[in-house]
């Protein structure tokens, strides 16, 4: 792996970066990083203020607010990514699917191995421009195709059995999922490292303090590293963003979103008026896993060291996303969105300003509190069970 | 209905197959002799217990081929722990009480031989763990024995080398939580490392498992330090090395036996060139006993052995030579035999068992460089 985006031309990254800083005697790192900088140079004249990585000086106590908000929020839109679909088979099933952040590993996964076989990453093999697109789109249709599997294999036989029976079924494919991904031919049981595919650099550069070198040459200060703002935690969000906006436009302005709604409202009746109440679920199922996918490959870029498929992180991971479909109202589209981006915020605030050594109280706090005082969740509406 | 009846019939053929396998099993393995192994074949460490299989199935092999213990065969049966305690617990209790193994081996991560090395104790059967360096894995345990040094001596190791050859003032500790190695690492670095004049300028923690250390790094990055002490394991390592070079921070990451993976290479890439860690042994060493170990895994796995795999090799042969010298292979004379293991030449240098059943021996520090650890240093366990 190369410095991202960072050719060894002057003026760019790390290298101006270090003269600036100058004076230490360390050695230089470089830092994990995009093979090819290609979309970016030619969306680089596009942002004429941003690519010279700029240099903002700001107190030390924003500087460590503005570095929260921007993980908080990466991460946040992922959670989000993963709770709609959680939150749409709950609207419509009314039953908790398990198997959901499972399908997110593969997807995070499959993107790895799309990526190692085509040898890209590392110096040596650039990966082009359009390599993240692609290996986005193979992880999006793979799991569109698991999901749909899973619903038709497991879900549909048990349609008119007893919700108990599905969900543990969910929790059976959830295994089954994941002891299959640690299968030697599959994926195996060794972490692996991700190369980064989509556009990176820095984008700005904030706070910090160069080393303070002595008259004789000894450190008298050691260099504060700034804050980086790197590209690829940009598009990463904005990826994840523009994926809900889409979905939510498909949902509340389509035919087929008005048929979901009606399913989610009433299968019963929605089936009486013509809708066909299987392939409605069918679709969900996919655009759910589609979009697990796409928080896998984008959770690939941002952390490039991949857990083995059934590493415990993973399961805290989905467990998380699922959190924040129930904070926003489980059955709520929008309120998934917002959920994820709160226990994103909750998550890296409370662990900056409070530990990190609790981060995971603070969002199962917020659940606990959140169903004790408004158990609809925030945007949902407390539903009243029938009899 | 039908479908309900299929899945009864599946789920019958199913067990009439394991109980087959099972039975097969028993039949092929009654006149041998045979060694337990628990380690983390899948899961987190995965690599952790497979070099430390691959090492003991090495040395298995050797002992078998020249001849076995008077003829007989030993044969090695192995149980993944997933890497989690309570099933460490289970797979040990399982070799003691079904398999009727004579001797245990196992585990790397000292949790989880915490876990293992209750049950030996409490059935009076010999456990030796090849690399788990947490002191109070053997403590009042005089069953449990292990052929590598301690975190005491590992940490001191590495406070030494922060001091002396990288000359570092100030260093971060970021230190896994959950784990007692990475606790006992840390506390022992903190204390040898200020006793030797230096500063700790950030102390973080996080949970085995995390992904994420932005906010324990970002911490760090203020404090300014010469080098970060990560003393957890491979994933983990990786995992920071990669986002304190995304933070910008570009000091080296220093760390113990817990990163010896090739694994760790391959998650941190670039990130991790330049770090240092204490380890067993380095690949590249000159001595006899290593070079012929490491040619014999080389054409047998198609890999470099790492420590673990010599540790598990030479776990495996301090058994077999305690089982020589043992006047049964009850579990009371065997651990006596065990016990008495003086000198004994092995890869990872020469191990003598201490009264506390700790081995006394010297440690590597290797630098990350092309990928590959590379011999750095050696440090001598001190006289007291």
């Amino acid at each position: 792996m190369n410095e991202p985006g960072r050719p060894e031309s002057p003026g760019e990254g790390a290298d101006s970066h270090e003269t600036r800083h100058g004076g230490r005697p360390a050695r230089v790192f470089t830092g994990p990083g995009v093979p090819d900088p290609g979309l970016f140079s030619r969306v680089a004249p596009l942002l004429p203020h941003l690519v010279a990585s700029a240099r903002y000086h700001l107190p030390p106590v924003l500087e460590l607010f503005l570095q929260t908000l921007l993980n908080g929020l990466a991460v946040g839109s992922l959670y989000a990514l993963i709770a709609l679909g959680y939150t749409m088979v709950y609207g419509i099933l009314k039953f908790i699917n398990f198997a959901h952040s499972d399908v997110f590993v593969l997807g995070a996964w499959v993107s790895y191995e799309v990526t190692r076989i085509a040898g890209w990453g590392g110096p040596d093999h650039p990966a082009p421009w359009w390599a993240g697109i692609l290996v986005l789109i193979i992880a999006m249709f793979t799991c569109a195709i698991v999901g749909f599997t899973i619903e038709r294999g497991a879900y549909k036989p048990l349609r008119r059995a007893p919700r108990l029976n599905v969900l543990i079924t969910a929790i059976g494919v959830s295994l089954l999922l994941q002891n299959l991904g640690q299968l030697d031919f599959i994926f195996g049981t060794r972490p692996q490292g991700m190369p980064t595919l989509l556009p990176d650099r820095v984008l700005a550069e904030i706070g910090g303090h160069p080393a303070v070198v002595g008259p004789d040459g000894v450190v008298i200060a050691n260099e504060v590293a700034p804050v980086l703002v790197r590209l690829v935690d940009v598009v990463g969000s904005a990826t994840a963003l523009l994926l809900m906006f889409v979905l939510d436009r498909l949902v509340f302005k389509t035919k087929m979103g008005r048929a979901m709604r009606a399913v989610s409202y009433n299968p019963g009746t929605a089936a009486l008026m013509g809708i066909p109440v299987d392939r409605i679920i069918s679709i969900t199922f996919v655009i759910g896993a589609t979009l697990a996918a796409a928080a896998g490959f984008l959770y690939s870029q941002k952390y490039s060291g991949l857990n083995q498929p059934a590493a415990p992180v993973w399961v805290l991971l989905g467990l998380k996303a699922f959190v924040a479909a129930v904070v926003g109202g489980i059955g709520n589209i929008r309120g998934a969105m917002l959920g994820g981006i709160l226990i994103g915020l909750l998550e890296f605030f409370g662990a900056t300003y409070i530990g990190p050594e609790l981060k995971d109280v603070y969002v199962f706090g917020l659940l606990i509190l959140v169903l004790l005082f408004r158990p609809g969740g925030i945007l949902g509406s407390a539903a009243v069970e029938k009899v | 209905m039908r479908t309900k009846r299929s899945v009864v019939g599946w789920m019958s053929a199913a067990i009439a197959a394991l109980a087959v396998a099972g039975a097969t099993g028993m039949v092929s393995a009654q006149d041998t002799i045979k060694v337990g192994h628990y380690g983390s074949m899948t899961g987190k460490e995965a690599t952790f217990g497979q070099s430390t299989d691959n090492g003991i199935k090495l040395a298995v092999e050797e002992f078998n081929a020249a001849g076995g213990f008077n003829g007989r065969k030993v044969e090695v049966i192995t149980y993944d722990t997933k890497g989690e305690s309570s099933e460490a617990g289970k797979a040990v209790t399982r070799l003691v009480t079904s398999d009727k193994v004579i001797a245990v081996l196992g585990e790397v991560a000292s949790t989880l031989s915490l876990a293992g090395g209750a049950v030996c104790q409490e059935k009076g059967v010999p456990m030796i763990s090849p690399s788990s360096t947490n002191p109070a894995v053997t403590r009042g345990r005089d069953y449990v024995f292990r052929v590598c040094f301690i975190d005491p001596f590992q940490g001191l190791v590495v406070a030494k080398f922060a001091h002396e050859n990288l000359k570092a003032k100030k260093v971060a500790v970021l230190y896994d939580q959950a784990q007692t190695y990475s606790k006992g690492l840390r506390d022992e670095f903190k204390k040898h490392f200020t006793a030797m004049g230096g500063t700790i300028s950030g102390d973080e923690a996080y949970s085995s498992g995390d992904q994420d250390f932005s906010a324990q790094l970002g911490k760090i990055r203020s404090g300014a330090p010469d080098a970060i002490f990560v003393p957890g394991y491979y994933t983990e390592a990786g995992n920071i090395a990669l986002q304190a070079r995304k933070l910008g921070i570009k000091v080296p990451l220093l760390g113990g036996d817990g990163w010896d993976s090739e694994q760790l290479a391959k998650i941190g890439g670039e990130a991790i060139e330049g770090c240092y860690y204490s380890n067993h042994y380095a690949p590249d060493q000159k001595g006899e006993l290593v070079e012929a170990f490491v040619k014999k895994y080389q054409s047998k796995f198609g890999a470099t052995p790492d420590g673990l795999a010599a540790l598990g090799y030479d776990a495996a042969n301090i058994l077999f030579d305690a089982m020589k010298r043992s006047k049964s292979l009850g579990g009371k004379d065997l651990r006596d035999a065990i016990a008495a293991t003086k000198d004994f030449k092995a890869v990872t240098g020469t191990i003598t068992l201490d009264k506390n059943r700790d081995a006394q021996k010297s440690a590597v520090v290797v630098e990350m460089k092309g990928g590959k650890p590379v011999y750095a240093a050696t440090v001598e366990p001190t006289k007291k």
